[in-house]
Order: structure tokens, then C-alpha cells, then sequence
């Protein structure tokens, strides 16, 4: 698994992909600190970013890696080799070079603008703990779409139907229901809906260091537990791992079983 | 000549009564060793100076103009048993002395100190701890209560008292006091023409300072922080309120400041940082906000209703979750030259005002006045999308509710 996951890597590293994706991140990073001057307000915006471009790059990236190396793929499988190995190594591969493309893009120009010595770093390793998190829940996803779907343009359809709907319809539905049933008791089922989407999930985790004065106006006793302490942090960090963990098994699973 | 006399025959006087006015010592080995028994002896604008020792007493009645000095900070121990010193004379100074255990009632409001009908007092660098109330000024005028340190063990609210409080008294001077752990820090209740200033009150269990029916008071460069519930004006008219601080006042009915039924008030230099609401007004008309920073708070100004003719005018809205938040759309208040950091316009023509104006109300605070629970999707991409279709064409929001200039720059003053 190790030499498939190194092989992938590299690959990447060496693709075109990889380096526009960095200099995205770079430019970004220094556009944004360049125009704000200011570390704090900076960080919010790049909330923004991370929370919607990370996702769609990573599944997007995903679904086209996986298609793009199909014969490689092939070949591989014709060899004395575990199934599982073979995708979990591509999966890494994929996942850890999109992480570092990230981590490093914006990580740089922030350290070079003085991250250090300002208050803002717990927040910025948060932004970017939560990326790396919404990197490899992607991918993920995008392997399983791509694993079920022989279809291209079918499964490049799908890839970006999911990420149309966790980043944006499930919102709309969420906030529907949440109006429709405002005569309820609704702070358990506001969490809950929150667990179930990961996108929705690392803004909390966001929002618990940014916003947290806000959201203490509420009255709930659950919201308060859940935000108060930290209890919301750890939960929020264990439902990530579970978002990982599920797609990950479902796609070995799943290529167990595929007759290619 | 005559004036010559006049003026010989004062000093004379003035000579004698200083000569008259003499001094008693209290310690523990000496002639006199109880405050009472002090008091009792001592005549008019003589000098009591209490030695360092702790003093069992409680119950102490200062009935003539005294001036009572501790050294080194001597002990007066209550024993739990009730009020300790009651000032029912004029001129008295009370400077230096370290209280402990006032008693707990739950019919009389026992004080460390209690001033009660009189004029001209002092108060001043004591050190109060374990009380019930702290300060207690009734009917009293033209005092000073300054550098006192007052540090409660306050619990629940039902049964803890106030730091300072003030009822009914008139133009008295709080300044340089240190107020926390008690349930309001500085409570006054009809009291006009007061100065509260630099004073500092924390972790108290209901408000750092809290006014009711009181006038033309002015408070200013205090800081008041991590309080129940923060600060609350109520029903009051001609406040000034300069270069105050208020901080990380957290909590669901927890405010950096409360206004209600407020009028004619200056609101000027004032921080309000990290806290779920920075000023919540209510019932509060021709208010000027001026020069004040708001930052990091959940709601920078939530408004509730019946607020008129206030105006927002150059102050600094930073990183708030929600700028400012209305419950109805009707607006009657103007925000002019401020700068908001959400602001996203530009200026073309560099005169340092945004070419289009901003919009600080959001269509998501008025859903989240709605449904509460609905907090959980802040900062999502869809609460964006429907904010800006809110802003392109208003519908809940106030349609007039805008800055026309906002500062591009933050304000430096």
C-alpha cells in the first residue's frame, strides 16, 4: 500500500494540477493579506473560502484522478496485489497532496506575514486542521462516486450534484424545516443536522472559535453544553473522523466487490 | 482696621478649634481599645486613628463629625452579626480600614458602611470583604467614595448585596474603586448629578453598574467585564457615558450595556468588546453614539423597539457577528460615517466615504430573531446568498436603514 500511495503521490506532486492548485492557494493567501492588513479579518474570509472551494476542489479532483488513472488502475489489479491496498493507497496519495497543497499555499504567506506572534494562530491552525478534515471527507466521497459510476460524465455530474447539495440545498432545507417547525423544541435537532453534513459540521467548528459570543445568546441548555465547554469541540472532531471513516470503508467495500 | 480684626478674630478661632480637635488612639494594648469606646469619648472634628489589630465589633454608630483613620489596614470583624459602621453625622472621613463579615439579613440590608441623611463624607481606600452590601449610601449628598476595594463571595443573587450602592443621594464622587464578586457592583436608584469614574467592576453575579431613576449622572472610563449581565441604564434621563470599557459579558440575556427607557444620553468613546450583545436598546430616544468602538461582538446593537431619533455617528463596528439587529421595519434613527468592517463597496472618487451605502441590518438577523435555533448556520454560503438577494432589493429590513457615507478606512480619533 505504502509503494502505490508513494507512487500516487508523486505522480501528483508532478502533475500540472498540484502546482495550480498551490499558486491558487498562494495567491490567495497574499491577495487576502495584502488587501485586509489585518490577520483577524483575513482568517474570517478565509472561512469562507475553505469551507466551499476545499470541498469542490477535493471532489472534483477525486472523481478526475480516479478516471485518469482507470488503466493504470487495470494493470495494477492484474498484480499480486490487495484490492484494498490499491485503493487506499491512491486514495492517500490523492488526499495527503491536496492537503499539503493547501496547508502550504496558505500556510506560507501567513507565516511570512508575522502568524506567529499573533493571536490569530489558533485560529488559522483550526482553518486549517478543518481543510485537511474536508479534503480527505471529499475525496472520499469522489472515489466512492467514481467506484459506482463507469459513466465519466455521469460520475462528474454526481461529484458536483453532492457538493451543490452539502454546500448550499442542504442549508436551504435545513433552514426551511427549522422555520416550518419553529414551534418545537429544536436545539437537539439543530445539532443533529449539523452532524450530518460535514460542510455544515467544520463551520461549527469554526464558528466555536470566531463567533462563540454570539451563538452563548441563545437559550438552550443542549446549545449551551455543546458550546460552552469543550464538548462541542470534541464531538464536532470525532463526527469529522466518522465522515472520514464511512466512505473510506464503504469505498473498500465497494471495490472488494467491482468486477472491473 | 475692621477687616485687620475680622481677620485676626477667624484665625483665632480657626487656631483654637484645631487645638481642640484632638487625637485618639485605639489599639489593642492601649487605653482604648474598642471604636465604640472611641466614638464615645471623642468630641466634635476629632481625629480617630486605629492601630493595626483586628477589632470584634459590629454595630458602630458614628454620630458626630469624626475623622477615623486606620493604620496599616486594622481588622474590623463583624462576626456575621450585622452592620458594621453607620455614619449619621455631617463631615465625617472614614479612611484606611479593612472590614470583614457583615452580617446577612434577609429584612435589613446590612452594610460594611452606611451612610445615612448626611453631608460632606468621605470614604475612602478601605478594603471589604465577605459582606452583604458594601457601601451603602441613603439620602446622603455631596460625598466621595474613592479607591475602595470590594471583594464579595457572592453566590446566588437572592441573598448577596450590592458593592456601592446609592438611594436617593445627590452629587457624590465614585472614583478609583475595585468592585467584584458581589451581585451589582455600583447600584444607584434615584440618585441625580453623581460622577462614577475609572472605576473597575468584574465577575459580578447580576450588573457591573446598574442605575435606575437616576439623572444627569456621568460615568466614564470605567471598566466593567465579565459580568451576569453587564451594565443596565434604566428609566433615567441626561446620562453621559464617556471612555468606558465593557468586556467579555457573555451569557443569553447577558449585555455590554442595557438601555431602557433612556432619553437624551451621550454614548461617546466607549469600547464594547466580546460581548453576546453590545448595547441592547429599548425604549430609548435621542440617544448620541459617537466615536465608540465595537468589537468582536456577537451583536454589535440589537434594537428592540420604540427607539427614535437616535444617531449613530463615526463609530467603529468591527468583526461583530450581526452589525445591528431590528425587529420591525420601521426606522426613525441615522447611522452616518461609520465604519463597518463587513462593508464591501469602494470609492471611486477618494474622499475616504464608500460610493454606496451600507446596509447593517441582514436578513438573517431578523430570521434568527425569529427562530433562535437558526444561529447554527451562520456564516453559511446559502445565509449569504440570501442576504445579498436582501440587500439587492430590501423586504424585511428597514428599506431606509442605511449609512449613505461609510468610512472606508477605520476612524482613529
Amino acid at each position: 500500500m505504502l509503494k502505490i500511495l508513494k507512487y500516487s503521490f508523486y505522480d501528483l506532486m508532478r502533475s500540472r494540477w498540484s502546482y495550480v492548485y498551490f499558486a491558487f492557494y498562494l495567491l490567495l493567501g497574499v491577495v487576502l493579506l495584502f488587501l485586509n492588513n489585518d490577520l483577524s479579518k483575513a482568517v474570517i474570509t478565509l472561512m469562507n473560502v475553505i469551507i466551499v472551494l476545499v470541498p469542490l476542489i477535493g471532489t472534483i479532483f477525486g472523481v478526475m484522478y480516479y478516471y485518469n488513472s482507470k488503466e493504470f488502475t487495470e494493470l495494477l489489479l492484474a498484480q499480486p496485489l490487495k484490492r484494498s491496498s490499491i485503493f487506499l493507497g491512491q486514495y492517500l496519495g490523492v488526499a495527503i497532496s491536496l492537503s499539503m497543497s493547501l496547508v502550504l499555499g496558505l500556510g506560507l504567506p501567513f507565516v511570512f506575514y508575522g502568524l506567529f506572534k499573533s493571536s490569530a494562530i489558533w485560529d488559522f491552525s483550526l482553518l486549517l486542521i478543518t481543510g485537511t478534515f474536508l479534503t480527505f471527507i471529499f475525496t472520499a466521497l469522489a472515489f466512492n462516486i467514481a467506484l459506482s459510476n463507469e459513466n465519466r460524465i455521469k460520475g462528474f455530474g454526481y461529484a458536483i450534484l453532492l457538493w451543490l447539495f452539502l454546500a448550499i440545498i442542504y442549508d436551504g432545507i435545513f433552514l426551511m424545516s427549522l422555520i416550518l417547525f419553529e414551534d418545537y423544541p429544536l436545539d437537539k435537532l439543530s445539532l443533529f443536522g449539523t452532524m450530518l453534513n460535514p460542510i455544515d459540521l467544520s463551520r461549527t467548528l469554526i464558528l466555536l472559535k470566531l463567533d462563540i459570543s454570539a451563538l452563548l445568546g441563545y437559550t438552550g441548555a443542549v446549545f449551551k453544553q455543546f458550546f460552552g465547554t469543550s464538548f462541542g469541540l470534541v464531538v464536532s472532531f470525532v463526527a469529522l473522523l466518522l465522515w472520514i471513516l464511512l466512505p473510506v470503508s464503504r469505498m473498500i467495500f465497494k471495490s472488494k466487490r467491482k468486477d472491473f | 482696621m475692621n477687616r485687620l480684626l475680622k481677620l485676626l478674630l477667624i484665625f483665632t478661632f480657626a487656631f483654637m478649634s484645631d487645638m481642640q480637635a484632638s487625637t485618639i488612639i485605639v489599639c489593642n494594648s492601649c487605653k482604648v481599645k474598642s471604636i465604640k469606646e472611641a466614638i464615645a469619648l471623642a468630641s466634635d472634628n476629632d481625629t480617630i486613628k486605629i492601630k493595626k489589630g483586628t477589632y470584634k465589633e459590629y454595630g458602630i454608630l458614628v454620630d458626630k463629625p469624626l475623622t477615623i483613620i486606620g493604620e496599616e489596614y486594622p481588622v474590623i470583624d463583624g462576626g456575621l452579626k450585622g452592620e458594621i459602621i453607620t455614619v449619621i453625622s455631617d463631615h465625617v472621613t472614614v479612611d484606611g480600614l479593612f472590614i470583614i463579615n457583615v452580617g446577612t439579613s434577609y429584612t435589613s440590608d446590612y452594610a460594611a458602611i452606611r451612610v445615612k441623611k448626611c453631608k460632606n463624607f468621605v470614604i475612602q481606600n478601605m478594603v471589604l470583604e465577605k459582606l452583604f452590601f458594601g457601601i451603602y449610601l441613603e439620602r446622603a449628598r455631596d460625598g466621595k467614595v474613592l479607591s475602595n476595594k470590594i471583594i464579595g463571595d457572592a453566590i446566588e443573587e437572592y441573598n448577596s448585596g450590592n458593592g456601592i450602592q446609592l438611594w436617593y443621594s445627590k452629587n457624590i464622587l465614585i472614583e478609583n474603586n475595585y468592585i467584584v464578586n458581589v451581585r451589582d457592583g455600583i447600584y444607584l436608584e434615584f440618585s441625580d448629578d453623581c460622577i462614577i469614574k475609572n472605576n473597575v467592576s468584574a465577575n459580578n453575579l447580576r450588573y457591573g453598574l446598574h442605575f435606575m431613576f437616576s439623572n444627569n449622572d456621568i460615568y466614564q472610563g470605567n471598566t466593567f467585564e465579565s459580568n451576569g449581565a453587564g451594565v443596565a441604564v434604566m428609566f433615567s434621563k441626561k446620562i453621559k457615558m464617556y471612555n468606558n470599557i465593557f468586556k467579555e459579558n457573555w451569557g443569553t440575556a447577558s449585555y455590554g450595556m442595557l438601555l431602557k427607557e433612556i432619553n437624551d444620553a451621550e454614548i461617546i468613546g466607549n469600547t464594547f468588546e466580546e460581548n453576546t450583545i453590545g448595547i441592547n436598546i429599548e425604549g430609548s430616544n435621542r440617544i448620541v453614539y459617537k466615536n465608540n468602538n465595537f468589537i468582536n461582538n456577537g451583536w454589535a446593537i440589537k434594537v428592540r423597539g420604540a427607539c427614535y431619533t437616535n444617531s449613530f455617528l463615526s463609530n467603529n463596528f468591527l468583526y461583530n457577528s450581526f452589525d445591528i439587529s431590528y425587529n420591525s421595519n420601521i426606522n426613525d434613527n441615522v447611522f452616518d460615517k461609520n465604519y463597518w468592517s463587513n462593508y464591501t463597496g469602494y470609492d471611486l472618487d477618494k474622499n475616504g466615504f464608500g460610493d454606496i451605502p451600507y446596509r447593517p441590518v441582514k436578513l438573517f438577523s431578523y430570521i434568527v430573531n425569529r427562530t433562535p435555533e437558526t444561529i447554527i448556520l451562520l456564516r453559511s454560503l446559502f445565509i449569504d446568498i440570501i442576504d445579498f438577494s436582501e440587500k439587492v432589493s430590501p423586504v424585511f429590513t428597514p428599506d431606509n436603514l442605511l449609512d449613505k457615507n461609510p468610512k472606508m478606512k477605520k476612524i482613529e480619533w
